[in-house]
């Protein structure tokens, strides 16, 4: 069942700027432009693309705190800008940037009330604190007035307050922002679990990729407001264009090799670095080095995802 | 939408959290007590050129120079009341969190300046009333329900204030900047307010329209009130008056709520 549904969505922004002291020019951007897809119950998607794609223009139609100029959306059957209040109940949104918490109270009275504004039950409000407080490492936080907390522990109140009221649905935006190293994989446990044990369909838009590789099968690239790429991760590899390389120790120092489909990038000794097009065959490649060549070894390098990514950015400018 | 329970626990959070300015408090009050005294002396001058002005007696007016120097803050005649916290909300674009949650933005903020204002009413409107009753000869009512009224007016005069605040604030979803428009607000509600002349005292149709616009309810209604200027059905007309305003302002507020979230946005990503 889809929980959420995005159907040719599209969102203008009318911008005003200054060309001269009296003038004003009327600029329209666009977004999101036509954006169509859907997410199913108990999904981990990963929602990426380059500064200024429309990610975040995105979630905040989402949540129903902005109108799309045209196009359909529902999520768990609501329309977001005009059921907000009844669709507030069923997610929880984090924005890395902003916090959800009061700055000048303790972490605890600002759960507390949390608990009143969606009036979660004392029980249940109670088991899932006791919850997050374990698996978040709370404890030594919740006494102290928010404002006194660092990025880290901040995020990490965040989330919990995002999740207290158990939402369906975790909208999360660039939440691993300015972590270190050890929070950053201490979130993404926490994410997988609460996907998992919770059954909450979750939506993570970041820069950092390794979020998206441990948490995420599917990936969304959105670019300019469209919708350049939503499949497996993996399959981002054959997508766009990404290479490959085909990395040759030849028995000798050599002239660069010359087969089909492939060029060498670089030559080091008897060591020379072939590349090709991610989605071909590394098959016949390999045969023509080896028909022609007297080889020693032979490996190939799958690209990194974040040069995949860099390379689908770039042609897309 | 959340149960009334809510809104009293974020006006009994914003009472504690101005109860933490403690300096701030002590310093306003100060101010309040200095403007006071000056004040208090320039109506002396004036009341004793022409007794009976605008049908005060002077210790009348010297009575409404203190009621106004302890309304002044709660009522936020200067504006910077809980509303200061949403400009800075929509200028940041932190309004997007206020606007996900199942809470009426409001409501919220209403609630927010009622707890702000009853701290203030003790800490700023004490303070400076026993300085004037040290110095000058003041009129206060002993009939306690003429102060159960007043009281019930004072909310209301800070209903109304808010509701206007509350414009502010949103008309920061357009302009770039709402200090302009802040400034405008003040000085509109200092001088219609009555803080520096009782609307009384103002000459023909000037006082006429006065009475009939909404700052007339910050001050010169209820200090007409404990003054017991008005009494029986006037009483009763000063609150209708308020109550009117407050309502209509209010109402004007959610819809201009609703076409911010319409047409404009909340700013950053
Ligand atoms: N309130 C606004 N007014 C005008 N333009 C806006 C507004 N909000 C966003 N935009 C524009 O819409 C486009 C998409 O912005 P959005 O914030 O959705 O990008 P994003 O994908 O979240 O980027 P980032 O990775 O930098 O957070 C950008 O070109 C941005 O300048
Ligand atoms: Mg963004």
């Amino acid at each position: 069942m889809s929980l959420i549904e995005v159907d040719r969505v599209s969102r203008t922004f009318v911008v005003r700027r200054k060309t001269s002291t009296l003038r004003r020019a009327r600029q329209v951007v666009r977004a999101v432009d036509d954006l169509s897809f859907t997410v199913t119950a108990g999904e981990m998607v990963g929602y990426i693309g380059p500064n200024g794609a429309g990610k975040s223009t995105t979630i905040k139609m989402l949540t129903g705190i902005l109108v799309p100029s045209s196009g359909r959306l529902r999520v768990a059957g609501l329309d977001p800008s005009a059921a907000r209040v009844e669709l507030a109940r069923r997610i929880g949104v984090v924005f890395g940037q902003r916090t959800t918490l009061w700055w000048d109270l303790p972490l605890r009275d600002s759960f507390a009330l949390l608990r009143r504004i969606y009036r979660v039950p004392l029980t249940r409000f109670r088991q899932n604190l006791d919850t997050f407080v374990e698996l978040l490492d709370l404890g030594d936080l919740l006494h102290r007035p928010v404002r006194q907390l660092s990025l880290g522990q901040r995020m990490r109140g965040d989330i919990a307050a995002a999740l207290l009221h158990d939402p369906d649905i975790l909208y999360l935006d660039e939440p691993t922002i300015g972590l270190d190293v050890v929070s950053k994989s201490a979130l993404r446990g926490f994410l997988r679990e609460v996907n998992a044990e919770r059954n909450v369909t979750v939506l993570l838009t970041t820069h950092d990729l390794v979020d998206i590789e441990q948490l995420c099968r599917r990936v969304m690239v959105i670019d300019h407001g469209h919708l350049v790429y939503d499949g497996e991760l993996a399959g981002l590899h054959a997508f766009g264009n990404a290479r490959r390389t085909l990395v040759v120790d030849l028995s000798d120092p050599a002239p660069p090799v010359d087969v089909r489909g492939a060029t060498v990038t670089r030559v080091d000794g008897p060591r020379q670095w072939l590349e090709f097009p991610a989605q071909a065959s590394a098959a016949p490649i390999v045969a023509a080095v080896a028909a022609g060549y007297d080889v020693a070894d032979l490996s190939i390098q799958e690209p990194a995802i974040e040069d995949v990514i860099r390379q689908l950015y770039l042609d897309r400018r | 939408m959340s149960g009334p329970g809510l809104y009293a626990a974020v006006a009994v959070r914003s009472f504690r959290r101005y109860s933490t300015y403690r300096a701030a408090t002590l310093a306003g009050a100060f101010t309040n007590s200095v403007f006071g005294v000056i004040l208090a002396y320039t109506f002396i001058a004036l009341w004793s050129e022409r007794p009976d002005l605008g049908g005060y007696d002077v210790t009348t007016a010297v009575t409404f120079v203190w009621i106004g120097q302890a309304l002044l803050t709660p009522v936020a005649i200067f504006a910077s009341g809980a509303e200061a916290d949403l400009v800075e909300r929509v200028r940041t674009g932190d309004v997007a969190i206020d606007l996900y949650r199942p809470t009426d933005l409001q409501l919220w903020w209403l609630a927010a300046d009622l707890g702000r204002a009853a701290f203030q009413l003790l800490a700023r409107g004490l303070p400076p009333t026993l300085i004037g009753l040290l110095i000058f000869d003041l009129r206060f009512p002993s009939n306690p329900v003429t102060w159960l009224v007043f009281l019930l007016s004072v909310v209301l005069a800070v209903t109304v204030s808010f509701s206007i605040r509350y414009l502010l604030a949103l008309s920061g979803f357009w302009l770039l900047d709402v200090r302009g428009a802040q400034t405008l607000t003040i000085v509109l509600s200092t001088f219609f307010s009555g803080l520096f002349l009782p609307l009384v005292i103002f000459p023909g149709w000037l006082k006429d329209v006065a009475f009939a616009l909404p700052w007339a309810s910050l001050l010169q209604l209820p200090a007409d009130v404990l003054l017991e200027e008005r009494t029986g059905w006037s009483v009763v007309q000063a609150l209708a008056f308020q109550a009117a305003w407050a309502t209509a302002l209010l109402l004007l507020g959610r819809l201009v709520l609703r076409v911010a979230t319409r047409r404009v946005v909340v700013q950053g990503g």
